[in-house]
């Protein structure tokens, strides 16, 4: 077999990681705007929240060091896991759960393994789980969707709750909060009601949770443009779907009072952004081709036990964390045969 | 029978005894540098742990229960467990010298793991029946295999990782075991007992 090298001059494809991470957010963009008009403009006050802490984490531990730090800070991955972490966290989460959250992803998830292209776990995810572990009632506290809550509260408003921790007069934790309709509809089949009884209700939307199926289809339509800009592969995306679609259509089909329907769960919580956005990591992720398709199954398997069976409402953020751990394993399992050496 | 079933899962993912009952640490950390040898440790580990969970159980109810000895189950159990992986050890040298040479060391020094005290004592403690004895055990030493080969996965490429002169070594494996341990706590809630 005949491999021809063709002459210089051999032309660079552009292909940097600064230029991955600044695709990556653009195609965050339509999906982020779905959140601000559901969730109010207490998602944009996170997201500069944390990309301003971000790359003052990133340059500080950059310096400490001894590495140059424009040049690394110019490659934008500590904003990409500052603005995933954020687009995580609930809407009026107070600026300093946000910052710490941040600062631990970036310093322990990240520069304490060697920066970017080391870290085995998802630095984003770290930051969440630290949040949700050490602070989980605030991080249960989400604003009404929009037309069921009784009072918007308007962009000065959200800079005095989250900056401040101050709640205007009028406006309380009470009246403009609620629990995301993953959380809902748990606690409601714990008190023995069937999802027949539920689906007039505050949780259920035209497709599935009310709110968040838009949010999760225009991240649907940014994860696919990233598939089309080829920044990520099919087998991530597509495992991570399956392994919560067929556990969820299996029991849903069993038992459609108990269990919720495959729909429901590929549009509600953080579904599509775990799938397309957070799971893709390139560097956390496994590496082989089946190992990627390995590791999204697991992922959506576990994310959807966690939110069946588990304490908290949603599971991307524990199951991402867990496949992560394994992915050493994945890739070791399911290394390609190198051409021309035996099979197996 | 889902009762069981329920025993498992929890032991294997739930109370991991070693993320979120921070038992059997020691071998946790020493024995993790590479896959094959946490392998051949979790091999002898689960073995070790599943008889001596059963034998401690027999011990306890047909021996120290009747005679009234209950104060000295500690002391007892210690003994059946030195007395289980001395068992352990003479059985695999004389019927697969391969294995022994595999697991080498590691045998002997299971005595010291401190989950394998801890399960025994446990299931004292819980009043478990013979049979969730045994598989109270044998979840333990499964949750205990999978988590000792997934920390070996992870620190075979710490070791080739840029960590900080400050934090390579223990430093960054138990920065490694802590994320672990907060994955796990995702698992809580799914077993109510």
């Amino acid at each position: 077999m005949r491999l021809p090298t063709p002459p210089a001059p051999h032309i660079h494809g552009g292909n940097r990681v600064s230029l991955v991470m600044q695709r990556v957010l653009l195609a965050l963009v339509p999906g982020i705007a779905a959140l601000v008009a559901v969730l109010g403009w207490g998602v944009l006050v996170n997201v500069v929240v944390a990309v301003v802490v971000a790359v003052a984490c990133e340059a500080f531990m950059l310096r400490l060091r001894g590495r140059p730090v424009r040049l690394f800070l110019g490659d934008w991955s500590a904003v990409v896991t500052a603005v995933l972490l954020a687009l995580c966290l609930p809407p009026l989460l107070p600026a300093w759960m946000t910052a710490t959250g941040v600062a631990f992803g970036l310093i322990f998830g990240k520069h304490l393994y060697g920066g970017l292209g080391y870290n085995p776990f998802n630095p984003a995810m770290v930051g969440y789980v630290v949040l949700l572990v050490a602070f989980p009632r605030a991080m249960v506290q989400w604003p009404a969707v929009a037309p069921f809550a009784e009072t918007a509260v308007g962009p000065l408003q959200t800079l005095q709750i989250t900056l401040l921790g101050h709640w205007p007069a009028g406006v309380q934790p009470d009246a403009i909060t609620q629990a995301t309709p993953l959380d809902h509809i748990r606690t409601r089949l714990g008190e023995a009601l069937t999802i027949g009884e539920l689906r007039g209700g505050p949780a259920f939307g035209v497709l599935a949770a009310r709110g968040w199926e838009w949010i999760n289809l225009l991240f649907l339509a940014g994860g696919l443009a990233l598939l089309w800009l080829r920044v990520i592969r099919w087998q991530i995306p597509a495992g991570v779907l399956l392994g919560l679609a067929i556990p969820a259509l299996v029991f849903w089909s069993f038992n459609p009072d108990q269990y919720l329907s495959p729909l429901f769960h590929l549009l509600s919580g953080g579904a599509m952004l775990g799938a397309f956005f957070i799971a893709t990591d390139p560097v956390s992720a496994a590496t082989t081709p089946r190992g990627r398709l390995l590791f999204g199954c697991g992922i959506g398997l576990l994310a959807w036990i966690i939110r069946t069976w588990g304490g908290y409402p949603d599971g991307i953020a524990f199951a991402v964390l867990l496949m992560n751990m394994a992915v050493p394993l994945i890739d070791r399992a399911t290394r390609p045969r190198i051409y021309g050496h035996g099979g197996g | 029978m889902s009762e069981l079933a329920l025993i498992l899962v929890a032991t294997v993912l739930v109370n991991n005894f070693v993320l979120t009952q921070f038992l059997g640490l020691c071998p946790f950390m020493g024995v993790s540098r590479k896959v094959e040898t946490s392998l051949g440790m979790a091999l002898a580990t689960a073995f070790v742990l599943t008889l001596s969970s059963v034998v401690s159980y027999l011990v306890s109810t047909w021996v120290l229960a009747p005679l009234g000895l209950e104060y000295l189950r500690t002391i007892a159990f210690i003994l059946v467990i030195a007395a289980v992986v001395q068992f352990t050890e003479m059985v695999v040298r004389y019927t697969s010298p391969l294995l022994h040479r595999v697991l080498g060391i590691f045998l002997p020094l299971i005595t010291t793991n401190c989950a394998v005290l801890g399960v025994a004592l446990l299931n004292v403690q819980e009043q478990h029946s013979f049979a969730a004895s045994a598989l109270y055990g044998f979840g333990a030493s499964m949750g205990f295999a999978l988590v000792l080969v997934l920390f070996a996965g992870l620190r075979e490429r710490l070791a080739v990782a840029d960590v900080p002169v400050p934090f390579q070594g223990a430093a960054i494996a138990l920065v490694t075991a802590g994320i672990m341990s907060l994955a796990f706590m995702g698992f809580s809630g799914l077993v109510k007992m």
